[in-house]
């Protein structure tokens, strides 16, 4: 049943993605200035701009260069840099990782703080504990990233003179100092996604603590830890989840500006150059690479349903 | 006449009392969201009267002020270029305001379209929109407007319209689902029985039964937009200088100089954060109050 319901989700999502193929594809093209004027204008010699265009194929017909694009894009090629002449695949294979583990890490950080805070805010409704949650997760989500990174660069510097490394560390020459300069901007990247996290959790578990189930287990004379944690949380956790998976857009789009603050080589800096360099199949290649994954990571929430609540059959 | 005077000034007193009553209730039942109610006011008035508050332009360079420490001669410093920082913390929020309220009230008006027409026409109208929707929804957010940022180019109104396009696409879904519901009530079926036009059931019927929805999602949706405008403006997509953008000012020089004038950093991004923690507040509370099905939205 799961296979079929997963088919089924993948066959509406292709016309999602064809539309999002569309706009990948026209967005990068309507951007005013062209690339090859770009490049030309790098270079101090004067050559045929319509030869160049040419040869990079982007005389031809805007629905001529999508077919051909799509063509490549179903057979895993998704062109090469016009800035590197690189293919973009390899280029993005190489920064991958770091945006990732960024995004891995943030992911973790945000589960580790909005889990129990939520929870204990559930449990403790219209305390100072619960007050307190509250107004730090609203907090949480008002405060810019790029200010609190900016703030944690700025005030260990002026009150204990500790200044971060800013030379990015390769994982290769040393993985506990490529984790290590991870965590701060992880962190960052956590605490705006923890505050959303944090208040779905305690409105679901507030909502479950007040069913029947509940007071029938509170009158079997059962710990409040097994109540709230296993007849709690366990029932409120889907909707969490389904804002897990919505969170993962959010994380990788903060990460374009952590990324910048901190100097870390990722995707997402990697695709900000891009369209300031109007370097189209980059920006095409990112932006369908991030999309798919989007795509493909809220069909697995889905599909994560049935393991957390056996009540779902698909 | 001598008589339809005092009656008429009784009745104001009375609504007066009533909607002093209502703001009082409001307080007391969501301190925090009466809180965020002053916040925004207070950034309202920044706004409209910033060439009364502020004592210098935003442009003002003050001779023999450069990058000077908080004072009483200056509040909050002023920054490398010798402007006061205060004076430009205020015209920001005109910025910030403007963005705002044009960029939600854009959206608003987009989304209600799109979202009643989609619920209400449904079939293949339905199907399309959904699935464009979907789609742009799939994009994250900072991408697809630095995306679309790139091709408008940098300027107050390309913010706002590449942040309405946004924002426009996550409400429509949401009003989407609100008109859905409200087409499932008797009164719509009574008001077609009666013969009544597309039209009408939808401006007469459909759209005052989502307006709190509306008002719920333009409260929550400000600190979102202003967020988002810092966020662009600090990657240099925002409002071209010397216009002070709060974004803007946290980004170039902002950075270059933090660690020596720290306070040219840490103001503006406090400005930001206060914005967004009182439209946050005040949308958190006026949703509980008006629809708490819309909790966790």
């Amino acid at each position: 049943m799961l296979k079929r319901y997963v088919a089924k989700r993948l066959l509406v999502a292709i016309p999602s993605l064809l539309i999002a193929s569309l706009i990948v594809f026209t967005l990068p093209r309507l951007i005013p200035g062209d690339a090859v004027q770009l490049m030309l204008s790098e270079k101090a010699y004067a050559r045929d701009l319509a030869e160049l265009r040419a040869k990079l194929g982007l005389d031809r017909p805007l629905y001529v260069q999508y077919v051909d694009w799509l063509g490549h894009v179903a057979r895993g090629d998704l062109g090469e840099s016009l800035w590197t002449r690189r293919p973009v695949l390899e280029e993005i294979g190489q920064r991958l990782p770091v945006t990732l583990t960024l995004a891995a890490f943030a992911l973790t950080f945000a589960l580790v703080i909005a889990l129990p805070v939520g929870v204990l805010s559930a449990a403790r409704q219209d305390t100072p504990a619960d007050f307190v949650a509250r107004s730090a997760a609203i907090l949480g989500l008002s405060v810019p990233g790029f200010w609190l990174a900016t703030l944690l660069i700025v005030l260990p510097a002026i009150w204990w003179g500790w200044r971060p490394v800013s030379e990015f560390v390769e994982f290769q020459a040393d993985p506990a100092g490529y984790l290590r300069q991870m965590l701060l901007p992880a962190l960052i990247l956590g605490i705006a996604a923890s505050a959303a996290l944090m208040r779905l959790t305690r409105g679901m578990l507030l909502e479950v603590l007040r069913q029947d189930y509940v007071r029938t287990a509170w009158a079997k004379g059962l710990a409040e830890r097994a109540i709230v944690l296993k007849h709690g949380l366990r029932n409120a956790i889907i909707p969490v989840v389904t804002l897990l998976g919505t969170q993962l857009p959010q994380i990788i789009g903060g990460t374009v500006v952590i990324e910048t603050v901190f100097g870390l080589p990722g995707m997402s800096r990697f695709l900000f150059d891009a369209i300031n360099q109007r370097d189209y199949p980059v920006i095409q290649g990112v932006n369908l690479l991030v999309v798919s994954t989007v795509v493909l990571v809220n069909l697995a929430v889905d599909a994560l349903y049935a393991v957390l609540d056996p009540r779902i059959r698909y | 006449m001598a008589r339809a005077k005092p009656a008429l000034e009784h009745a104001r007193s009375t609504v007066g009392i009533r909607w002093i009553t209502t703001v009082g209730k409001f307080a007391r039942r969501k301190p925090l969201g009466a809180m965020g109610a002053v916040i925004v006011g207070a950034m309202l008035v920044m706004a409209v009267f910033a060439e009364r508050i502020a004592p210098y332009g935003y442009d003002d360079s003050i001779r023999g002020a450069r990058m000077k420490a908080p004072s009483a001669a200056h509040w909050l410093g002023t920054d490398n270029l010798s402007r006061d920082m205060w004076s430009r913390i205020v015209y920001g929020a005109r910025v910030s305001i403007s963005v705002g309220f044009l960029t939600v009230t854009l959206a608003v008006l987009a989304a209600a379209a799109i979202g009643v027409s989609s619920a209400y026409f449904g079939g293949a109208w339905d199907l399309i929109v959904q699935r464009v929707v979907d789609a742009w929804l799939s994009f994250p957010y900072l991408i697809i407007i630095l995306s679309v940022m790139a091709v408008l180019g940098p300027g107050l109104l390309n913010v706002v319209l590449s942040l309405a396009l946004l924002l426009a696409a996550t409400n429509s879904r949401v009003i989407r689902g609100a008109t859905l519901t409200a087409m499932q009530q008797t009164y719509v079926e009574a008001a077609r029985a009666m013969g009544c036009g597309h039209a009408r059931i939808i401006v007469r019927h459909l759209l005052p039964n989502v307006t709190a929805t509306i008002i719920i999602l333009a409260t929550i949706g400000l600190g979102a937009v202003i967020l988002a405008e810092s966020a662009l403006s600090f990657l240099g997509f925002g409002v071209p200088p010397p216009h002070p953008s709060w974004g803007g000012m946290l980004s170039g020089s902002g950075r270059t100089y933090m660690l020596r004038a720290p306070w040219m950093a840490i103001w503006p991004g406090a400005a930001i954060s206060l914005a967004v923690f009182g439209f946050n507040m005040l949308g958190d509370a006026l949703r509980d109050v008006l629809d708490p099905r819309l909790r966790g939205s």
